[in-house]
Order: structure tokens, then sequence, then C-alpha cells
């Protein structure tokens, strides 16, 4: 330190502790302005919004704002810009809306957004589906790919206590009906129906199991029926997995996929639009 | 007689931990129950053998820095676990599968997420606030502690409500409450610890032999005296059983929230400022061998500061139940708590005024500056995301964390640091720390460490506030919340590795500090013991 700044040295307060002096300066001014500045508006801030609690209820505020009014607004505001292409869609048949290009194209971007809110915990945000949860992209579907069962199926859902009119089937669970060595082979047989690799011999001796036990519900050819719900074992499509181990586990145990009833909590329009969403992704029969 | 006293209550907490062991009805109250089961019959035997047999003639002239010493350790060691976790939770977000099938309900990411914050705010923080708050009013004071032993009683005490809280949460006891999750009697235990505490504080300040209180000592109070309020107040719960862990809060709906926040907001306000800035208005002057630069401003912003900070909470609960009132002057309150909240970085930073040139030479000072610093960009962050139309967009975001944490390891982290390594040379009684330079090396690792934590939470914060505002022109949302997730991951790992790098720090300096205590010379006179005039 040079001598000239030691001897302009501020004053210090005169105590000491454990050696720890305090110098005397004043608080800098930017800083005190600020603070009175911040004060200021504080005070100015309270008397224009909802601020000072009184016995009954707090000042309201010369603006009059609230929280709840400004969104109930701002939801208002879309509500009623959107109402008339509501109404028009769900007075409008399914089938026909894809061809007005406007309502379709406002279904389709109204349908997302409840996709994305509703659908995507399960189904995939991009609606690939997940082990167990179908991929909606395919152009496969469980209980039919048409926009009338799309829209069934969304309105009541699959296997769920919630809806009486619920799409329902239940495969038994083979482990107690047949024997592992029958498993085994019908696991093969399908395996060769859709065009896997299997065990020759196995296969050759699951044909009468499958037919004797499995046919009835997904067909002799294996094609499967979308009006119970039973899948197609001849694609390569798998929702839980088409690999011996887990083909063996599906038939031992069978499989119990729920999905919920949306009609209580989505409105008639909001389900047409998922519905006309889900149907132009890619598959929609 | 006074052993036979201990003896007989020993015998008795013991017992009825056991009893309470027997009749439990969950894992973690049959847990909690065993330790204090075994510590209680631990002491008892150890007061056992002592007893009738000759005493070792107390020194009570001097400072009591024993219980410092330890303090000192168990921050440090705290701190590591602490940091431990959080890194590792840390990964645990950007790497789901961390979540171990085989460690489910032990060590998913809900379960260490409270054990990382408690370890690093009341192990770290807490232990660090008690033993330099014990090791400053003695020489600020020019007095021995005041209540002998009571001062052990509070540190060990104070260890025994870690280890049951931590225990607990792993185990799933849990109040549900953000800082406040330990159960109904680690509540009630804690309020006994720290109402001791409060006790030696006081006493120590009422027999000082200094005519005034210096101002780091007001900081401290402040900061005991709101904390046991608070604690109480936001503890309130009635206990299911008086052998369950589970209790239930007397308050219910927003104004539990509000209780809640108003308890969770002070927790950042008076124990990790007020008290924090405690250590800062000594170490800093020390170690900077300069005067405070202004004895004004420490009065004006230490009143304002605990005056304002008390209304702030309600920022916690904007856009919720809470009545626009309350949201208002949470908010407001907040933005005037700006300047006197910088009236503290200022007189640290400018106490340095005329010890410019130790910036370079001193990675000690180097610390507590860059500390200083991140404690004045927290406390303008703060005020900022308090404003109702900020917190809109950051609310419920990674900002939030990413804020907490440029407070938490810049500020409180690093003037910790900063007093531990200034502590442990004079405690010990070493002419000098081991290593100058790996001070240095702690000093790049932990500033690196936090530049990427805060950066990479501010990006992925303002990117998933605008991705889950953004709507399309007829109203409809644009992403899922999955579409979010997907989109941080890349700032998940940076910020995992901005832990690495801390904690690598850390780890450093614990090696520095051991080797100090073990290889350092010892000072060739005694410290001075003897109080001032």
């Amino acid at each position: 330190m040079s001598k000239k700044t030691e001897n302009q040295e501020p004053d210090t307060t005169g105590h000491e502790w454990d050696g720890i002096k305090e110098y005397d300066n004043p608080m800098p001014r930017w800083w005190l302005w600020t603070f009175y500045a911040t004060i200021i508006w504080g005070v100015a801030y309270t008397i224009a919004y909802p601020a000072w609690p009184l016995i009954k209820e707090a000042t309201p505020g010369l603006l009059g704002y609230s929280t709840r009014a400004e969104v109930a607004e701002e939801i208002q505001r879309f509500e009623e810009m959107n109402a008339p292409l509501d109404q028009k869609l769900v007075a409008t048949e399914l089938a026909t809306v894809p061809d007005d290009a406007e309502l379709h194209s406002y279904a389709v971007n109204g349908g997302a957004a409840v996709f994305r809110t509703w659908c995507a915990q399960c189904h995939g945000s991009g609606a690939a589906g997940a082990k167990g949860y179908p991929n909606l992209l395919d152009d496969a579907w469980l209980w039919g790919g048409s926009l009338e069962e799309i829209e069934y199926t969304v309105a009541h859902g699959i296997r769920n206590e919630q809806d009486p009119d619920a799409r329902w089937s239940q495969m038994p669970a083979f482990g107690e009906i047949l024997e592992e060595q029958q498993i085994s082979e019908v696991v093969h047989y399908v395996r060769q129906m859709s065009g896997q690799e299997h065990d020759a011999d196995l296969a050759a001796a699951g044909e009468t199991v499958y037919l004797d036990n499995c046919a009835a519900c997904h067909m002799e050819d294996g094609t499967g029926d979308t009006f119970q719900g039973a899948p197609n074992l001849t694609d390569a499509i798998w929702l839980y997995g088409g690999d011996v181990e887990t083909l063996t586990e599906t038939v031992a145990y069978s499989r119990f996929g729920v999905m919920p009833p949306w009609n209580e909590r989505l409105t008639e329009a909001e389900i047409d639009q998922v519905t006309l969403y889900v149907h132009q992704l890619g598959g929609g029969e | 007689m006074w052993d036979y006293l201990k003896l007989a209550l020993l015998a008795v907490i013991a017992l009825l931990a056991a009893i309470a062991a027997n009749y439990a009805r969950d894992l973690a109250y049959l847990v909690n129950a065993l330790t204090i089961m075994l510590v209680a019959g631990g002491l008892f035997l150890w007061v056992l053998r002592r007893t009738d047999e000759p005493k070792p003639a107390a020194v009570e002239t001097g400072y009591m820095d024993g219980v410092v010493r330890y303090g000192v350790i168990a921050t440090a060691l705290w701190g590591v676990v602490g940091f431990l976790v959080g890194t590792f939770i840390a990964f645990q977000l950007a790497f789901p599968q961390l979540n171990f099938e085989w460690a489910q309900g032990y060590m998913n990411f809900g379960r260490l997420r409270p054990l990382h914050t408690s370890a690093v705010i009341f192990a770290f923080g807490g232990n660090a606030l008690i033993a330099t708050s014990f090791y400053v009013v003695q020489r600020t004071s020019a007095a021995r502690l005041w209540g002998g032993n009571l001062a052990w009683f509070v540190f060990w005490g104070y260890q025994l409500v870690i280890v049951l809280a931590a225990t607990g949460y792993l185990l799933g006891a849990t109040q549900s409450k953000e800082y406040a999750e330990p159960e109904w009697y680690v509540d009630w235990w804690l309020t006994i610890v720290w109402v001791v505490y409060l006790a030696v504080f006081l006493g120590t300040i009422i027999k000082r032999k200094e005519p005034h209180i210096y101002v780091a000592n007001w900081f401290y109070l402040s900061f005991i005296v709101t904390i046991a309020m608070l604690h109480v107040f936001n503890n309130l719960s009635i206990p299911v059983s008086l052998f369950g862990s589970k209790s239930v809060q007397v308050f219910s709906g927003v104004q539990d929230a509000m209780t809640q926040w108003w308890y969770g907001h002070n927790a950042v306000g008076f124990f990790l400022t007020a008290g924090f800035l405690g250590m800062m208005y000594y170490f800093v002057p020390k170690q900077a061998e300069r005067p405070v630069y202004s004895y004004k401003l420490s009065i004006v912003h230490f009143w304002a500061l605990i005056f304002l900070y008390i209304w702030a909470g309600p920022h916690h609960l904007h856009y919720t139940a809470l009545p626009d009132w309350a949201s208002t002057l949470g908010m407001v309150f907040s933005v005037v708590l700006w300047m006197p909240s910088w009236g503290g970085m200022i007189n640290g930073l400018m106490t340095l005024s005329g010890a410019w040139d130790k910036l370079r030479t001193d990675p000690i000072i180097r610390m507590m500056v860059v500390s200083v610093g991140f404690y004045g960009m927290s406390t303008f962050e703060g005020p900022m995301m308090s404003i109702k139309a900020v917190n809109s967009l950051s609310h419920y975001t990674d900002w939030t964390i990413g804020h907490v944490h440029s407070g938490a390891l810049g500020w409180n982290g690093m003037i910790t640091f900063g007093a531990l390594y200034f502590l442990v040379p004079r405690l010990w009684n070493r002419e000098r720390l081991y290593s100058l330079s790996l001070v240095s090396w702690h000093f790049w690792l932990a500033t690196i460490g936090i530049v990427l934590y805060a950066a990479s939470m501010w990006v992925t914060g303002i990117m998933e506030g605008l991705m889950w505002r953004e709507v399309d022109s007829q109203g409809f949302l644009v992403n899922a919340f999955a579409d979010t997730v997907s989109a941080k991951f890349p700032m998940y790992v940076v910020r995992a590795l901005g832990g690495v790098l801390y904690i690598a720090g850390a780890l450093i300096m614990c090696y520095n500090l051991w080797m100090t205590v073990v290889r350092g010379q010892a000072k060739a006179s005694a410290p001075a013991a003897a109080p001032a005039e």
C-alpha cells in the first residue's frame, strides 16, 4: 500500500474484536438510493395490486387484478374462438371429417394436444408405444383401426372396471391347461407362423395344440380377430415380445392389458379430436 | 451425585427406547428407536466407568476449542457425504437405470433426494455454522463458551439428529415437507438441542469481556433464534401413534403450504444467508487482515435483512391456491430485500480494498471472494425470480435448482471451505496449511463445477419453462411432458459432471486438511489462550 492511500484511510469506529476493526465509512450512495427506490416501488405496487390484509378481506388494488380472473379470461378466449369448430366437429360424421380440410386440421391439432396430455404416458409422446402398450403408428390394430373403432376404444377403454361398455376379452392362462411340452410346441408353431427361427419338430407337433386351443380366437391362419382383440400372430409385431421366452410366458400366464375409459374425463369434441389424430398417424384403416 | 442422575436418566431413556422398539409400527421407527437405545446404553456405560473416578483437573481457562475441532471434522465429513449423494442422484436423473431394482425403496431418487438436501444444508452447513459460531463467539467476546460441557451436548445431539433423520429417510419416514422431512420425535429432539445451542451462544455473549457485540454475532444470533421459531411452527404435528413415525400436520391445505414455505424460505434466509454472513463477517476480515468496510452499512443491512426476509416466503407459491394479496406481499418484500442482501456483499468485497493484491497470492482469499460474488449473484437472481411474471416461467423448472445451487455450492460451500482452511492450522496449532497449491486446485475444480452446474440448469430451466407453456394459435399444447424430459438429457449429464468436479475439489480439501494435521509443523508458541483485556 502506498503512503498516500494510507494517509487517506478513513476512521475506524474505535472498537476492536480479536484484531478486527471496523471503518466508519458511509453507506454507498448508489446502494442507499437503490434501496429507497425499491421501497417506493414496493409501496406503489401494493397500492396497485391486491396486497394488504384487512379484517374481512385484503385491499383489492387499484388495477383490480386477479390471477384467477386472468386465467379464466384466457381460457374463455380460446374456448370462444374454438367453440364453432368444436360444435361442427361433434355434429359431423367422423368418417367425413377428413374431407373438410379446415375442420380436419383443427381436430388433428387438438387431438395431438389431448394425446400429449393424457395418452403419452403409456403410448409414448410419439405414439410409438412400449412393451405392453400398442404402437399406434403401424397398421396393426388389436381392436380395429377404423375411425369408429378407435373412437369406441378411446371412449370406453379396454378391460377396465369403470366402464361397463369397455372392450373385454381374456386369454386363458394355458399354464394351467396345457403340459409344459405342449406349450413349448405351440410357441414354436407360433414362431413358425410369424416366419421366425423355430424347431421344426416342435412346431409340427404344435399345430394340433394351436388348432385345439388357440384358433378359436386367433383364427386358424393366425391372423387374429379384432372383434375380440385377439392379436394377429403372423406379422412381426409383438405387444410383449416374440422371442421364445416371452411367448412362453404369454401362453402360460396370459396377459391383461388395461386402458381406462376417457368419456368421463374428455369432452365429446376432444374424443373426436384424439380419434382423428390417432387415425391419421399412419395406420388408420 | 450428578453422575448418578445422569446414569438414571440414560437408563430410563435406553429402557423407553427398547420398549418403543418392541412396539414399533414401522421399520424407520424401529431402527431409530434401536439407535437411541444403543446411544443411551453406550453413554450409560461410558458414564458408569467414569463415576467416582478422580476427574482430571478441568481446564476452565482459555477458549473451548475441542468441540470446534470436532465440528470441523464433522463439517468436512458430512460435506463429502452430501456431495456424493447429490452427484449420484444427479446421475440418476440423467440415467434412470441407476435407480437399481434391488435397491427400490431405499436408494431410489425419491429416498435419496431428501438425504442429499438435508446432508448438505443441515449436516454440512449446520455443523459449519455451529463450529464456526462457537469459534467466533469466543474470540470476539474474549470469553470461554458458557455452560461447560453443554457445547458437547449440542455437538453430539446434533449429530444424533442427523443420523436419525438420514436413516429415517432411507427407510421411508418423512413428513413430506421440503427441508423439514424428519418426523415428530426427531423434531422434538432437535428442539431440545437447539434451545441448548441458543443458551450456550447467548450465555457466552452475555459474559463477554468486549464492550460491544461484534456484527458476526448479530447474524449468528438471528440465525439461531429464527430457526428455533421456524422449526417449532412448521413442525406442529400430531403423531398417529406414539410407537410409529407417522404424524399429521396441524395445518392443512393452503395454510400448511404457506407455513411450509414461510419455513422453507427462511431456512434459506436465516440458515444459509444470515448464519453464513456471520461466518463471512469474521473470516473475511481475518484472512484479509483488513478492517470491515463500513459499520453503518452492517447495521442497516442487518436489520433490513432480518426484517424483510421473514415475509418473502409466499413467492414460493405464486399462481397456486394462495390468495393474490399474499402473493403480492411475498414478491414485494423479496424485491425490497435485494439491496439489504447486497449490503453483505459490499461489506465483504470492499473489506478487501487495499488488499486486492492478495487475490493473486492467497487462494483462500480467492475462495472467499468468489463465495461473496456468488452470494451477490444469487441474491439478485432470487428477487428477480420472485417477480410473478418471471416466476410463471421459472417455477417448477430446473432454473430453481440452478439458483439454489449457485447459492449453496458457490456461497455456502466456498465460504465454508475458506473457513475450514483458516481454522484447521489454528485449531491444531500448525504453522501453515499442508499445501496452498492444493487449495488452488480445489478452488478451480469447485468454481468450474459450479459454472457447469448453474449454466446447464439455466439452459434446461428456461428451455423446459418455454416448452411447457408453448401453445399453438388455437390454444393447444405443443409439447408433451416427456418431450421436455428427453430434451433435458444432455444438460443433466453436464450438471452431473459439474457435481463430479465439485466433489473432487472437496476430497482434495479433506486430504489437504488431514495432511496439515498429521504432517504440519507445530507452531512454536502456544495459541493466545488469554482473552483480551
